[in-house]
């Protein structure tokens, strides 16, 4: 156990406990949104119902948001010393900027959308719930812009080994940036759209809420459809983009111990990395030449171009990305067959299908951590890639047993908020939506 | 003067303003916390609290994000080995900084853990509120560093007595701006009780300050020939006095109150400002390693997106902030 395998896990673990709650509220965000547009147009007290309870849950997930997010930016510096030495000049200035355009914009107003409905216009009420949306969504470009420069790292000069900003834009809209950033809102709107599908689907089961349910299901099914489908196309691009980009990634995410022309895709196995061999592994001929290149015949860099050292872990990365890719076929299939039912309006009476829903709402939060997993575990050993190495990004000063400590004490943290987080959540849920629609 | 010492100069003073508009803010709602067990009698009283801070702790809360983004952005030399070489510290006030974020949202709805949440609640406010004066005092009277600008000392050198008085410098102007707010949006019985409260605070204060005076001519014999720093110090006391004699005619405006408390504490900022300028890190061991605006800065082109950043959307910031907390202003039905 040293210092940078244990911050690697505490950074881990952080990033993965927070990225549970931004994409709630992210997609949550859509919904507030939209039903107090709903509202507005149409004045009808079941859309504000419905806006109402979805601000109470809001404000509990996006307090679990703010409280696991400050440990990420107080990491930077506390464990990655040399990270933010070496590479600050570039990535400090984009987490800055989430902090002045958009953290404060969500924070200040949901403030007001909490508490305030009694104290504004209608209309000035549906400017507050468009204000989180887009700050929500203007925190997730920042964020991701800063994420997308340590995997495609552009717009820099390196002096000696550190790295100094020379084009701004270029350092924004970095080869990878855009398409990762539809990406994870495409992902953070399955998130919210299946949650409240989910919750909507057990309101109906139970006969409560019926009229709020139906309309919420449909509003969260028609998201949930058109961003599954939107997903397929949107993480194709992504890989597509990796690919080029990240070779060596892409070479693990599929298990290619040697550059292959006309290269298979994995569909499924067991890569052990020691052996440089997948076992049970399952690949249909061509496809991945042809899905990156669209040419079959097309030569796919494999692991061996890659010196051992510089090369990623193999098998987390691949099964975690054959996880997410599972998963959001079966959120396009449930996409598919919703839509059917949708269209032919017994989606709200369907029992089996709106069980499959409430028993579906995790899988997107799975799906999301799967995503990251693949992006992080798949860049290392690069922390920049080809500029920092994770190992040598770590704070040399911090000995390990105080990482150790922190690690320990965060994990108990955590399981804590979780616990509470879903004994809360299905507290409010059960209470549902409510005649008097202001504050707590 | 060339431009990129122009930037750091001007950096340094943004920090300042994050630093001390989080003060103002933050302070308010931790200083609240930290009074809690003395404020609030009854489970009344404690809704009637948290109702004050509902709709304002988040948006507060951001300040420090910021900051900690800003000083990471514009001196990452100065951010690492801060948070690096205190890191136990930091990592108490992360615990501190869950457990009161949680707590504050917990509270209304865990009706079973009450106790459980206004324990953490207290605990999650003291903590920040006693080591953000800590850390200041400590990077203000210097810390040993090597070459590399890394801390080479260990927990204890975080506890010498210079950062201890300023850590409770810190925590009384909090618990003033706590017990000031309290006053100015309360009502009846709790609001007496505040201004009692806020009246030992305004002594405990005072003392504090002048404690902190003391141990800085002793420890930093320099700052007593800073003209800046003795300006401020005035400043801060004439502020003071003006603010008694107004009491002693009995005109008690509630928010002239908070207006001073808020003022002093910007104050107190200057001080630190003054006497500290232009070092971010003070070296104990040898001044040449100090960590200065110079040396720990990012590059001139960083520095100046960041100020454009910054100067867009800064006032955008502290105009929507001012629009919400006007539209709050009223003291009753902040929730039902």
């Amino acid at each position: 156990m040293n210092a940078v395998l244990l911050s690697r896990i505490q950074f881990g673990l952080a990033a993965g406990v927070h990225f549970i709650f931004p994409p709630l509220t992210i997609g949550i965000s859509l919904f507030v949104f939209l039903f107090e547009a709903l509202y507005v147009k149409f004045n009808d007290e079941t859309y504000k119902m419905i806006s109402s309870f979805l601000v109470k849950i809001l404000g509990v997930i996006f307090t679990l948001g703010v409280a696991t997010g400050i440990v990420l930016e107080f990491s930077f510096g506390t464990n990655w010393a040399q990270y933010s030495r070496l590479v600050g000049d570039i990535f400090g200035a984009p987490l800055a900027a989430e902090g002045i355009l958009a953290f404060f914009l969500e924070s200040v107003f949901l403030g007001l959308l909490i508490f305030g409905r009694n104290k504004v216009s209608k209309k000035m009420y549906l400017l507050v719930s468009f204000l989180v949306f887009f700050g929500s969504h203007l925190s997730a470009l920042w964020i991701i812009i800063a994420n997308s420069w340590m995997q495609t790292p552009a717009g820099y000069a390196m002096a000696g080994n550190r790295a100094i900003l020379t084009d701004f834009y270029a350092a924004v809209f970095n080869p990878s940036m855009l398409i990762r950033y539809f990406h994870t809102i495409l992902a953070c709107w399955i998130t919210g759209s299946l949650f409240l599908a989910g919750i909507s689907a057990w309101y109906l089961i139970k006969k409560r809420h019926n009229e709020i349910a139906r309309a919420l299901l449909k509003a969260a099914m028609i998201m949930f459809i058109f961003t599954a489908f939107a997903q397929f196309i949107s993480g194709h691009a992504s890989s597509v983009r990796v690919a080029k980009t990240q070779p060596e990634k892409m070479a693990a995410f599929e298990a290619l111990w040697q550059t292959t022309p006309g290269a298979p895709l994995a569909v499924f196995g067991i890569p052990v990395e020691s052996r440089e061999k997948t076992y049970l592994n399952i690949s249909i001929p061509k496809l991945l030449s042809l899905l990156i290149y669209f040419d079959s015949d097309a030569t796919v860099t494999g692991l061996n171009e890659f010196a051992p050292s510089e090369r990623p872990p193999v098998f987390a990365p691949f099964m975690s990305y054959h996880m997410m890719i599972s998963l959001g076929s079966l959120f396009a299939l449930a996409a598919l067959i919703g839509a059917f039912l949708l269209i032919k309006k017994t989606i709200y009476t369907t029992k089996w299908f709106l069980t499959a829903l409430i028993i579906m709402i995790p899988l997107p939060i799975l799906a999301n951590e799967f995503g990251w997993i693949s992006a992080e575990i798949g860049r290392q050993p690069w922390a920049v890639y080809k500029v920092l190495k994770t190992a040598d990004a770590v704070s040399i000063i911090v000995p390990a047993w105080q990482v150790l400590f922190s690690l320990i004490m965060f994990g108990i943290i955590f399981l804590l908020l979780l616990t509470i987080f879903i004994y809360l959540m299905t507290g409010l849920i059960k209470k549902g939506p409510a005649k008097n629609a202001d504050g707590y | 003067m060339d431009s990129l010492y122009i930037l750091q100069v001007i950096w340094y003073f943004i920090i300042g303003l994050f630093l001390a508009g989080y003060s103002i803010l933050d302070g308010f709602d931790l200083g609240i916390g930290a009074l809690f067990p003395m404020l609030a009698k009854s489970e009344d009283d404690k809704k009637k609290l948290f109702d004050i801070i509902w709709p304002f702790w988040d948006g507060n809360e951001v300040w420090l994000v910021t900051g900690g983004a800003a000083l990471f952005a514009a001196f990452p030399y100065a951010y690492s080995t801060i948070f690096s070489g205190f890191y136990l510290a930091f990592m108490l006030v992360l615990f501190a900084l869950i457990f009161r974020a949680v707590s504050i949202e917990f509270w209304y709805y865990d009706v079973k853990r009450r106790k459980f949440w206004v324990i953490a609640f207290i605990a999650g406010s003291i903590v920040p509120s006693l080591l953000y004066g800590v850390a200041l005092g400590n990077v203000i009277i210097g810390i040993p560093l090597n070459n590399v600008m890394d801390f080479t000392g260990n927990f204890f050198t975080l506890l010498r007595p210079y950062p201890i008085v300023i850590g409770f410098l810190g925590l009384s102007a909090i618990l003033l701006q706590g017990s000031s707010y309290a006053v100015l949006k309360l009502d009846g019985n709790l609001k007496e009780r505040a201004r009692s409260l806020k009246k030992n605070i305004s002594v405990f204060f005072v003392i504090i300050f002048v404690l902190s005076i003391i141990i800085t001519a002793i420890y930093i014999p320099s700052a007593l020939s800073n003209r800046l720093y003795l300006v401020s110090i005035i400043a801060i006391i004439i502020l003071w006095l003006l603010y008694w004699a107004y009491l002693s005619f009995k005109l008690n405006r509630d928010i002239i109150a908070f207006i001073i408390s808020s003022f002093s504490f910007i104050g107190l900022w200057a001080v630190a400002g003054a006497i500290h300028f232009p070092l971010i890190v003070k070296s104990i061991n040898d001044s040449a390693l100090s960590i200065t605006l110079s040396n720990a800065s990012s590059s001139e082109l960083t520095l100046k997106v960041m100020l454009g950043i910054a100067l867009t959307g800064m006032p955008l910031v502290i105009f929507y902030t001012a629009c919400v907390y006007r539209i709050f202003r009223t003291k009753a039905d902040t929730t039902k």
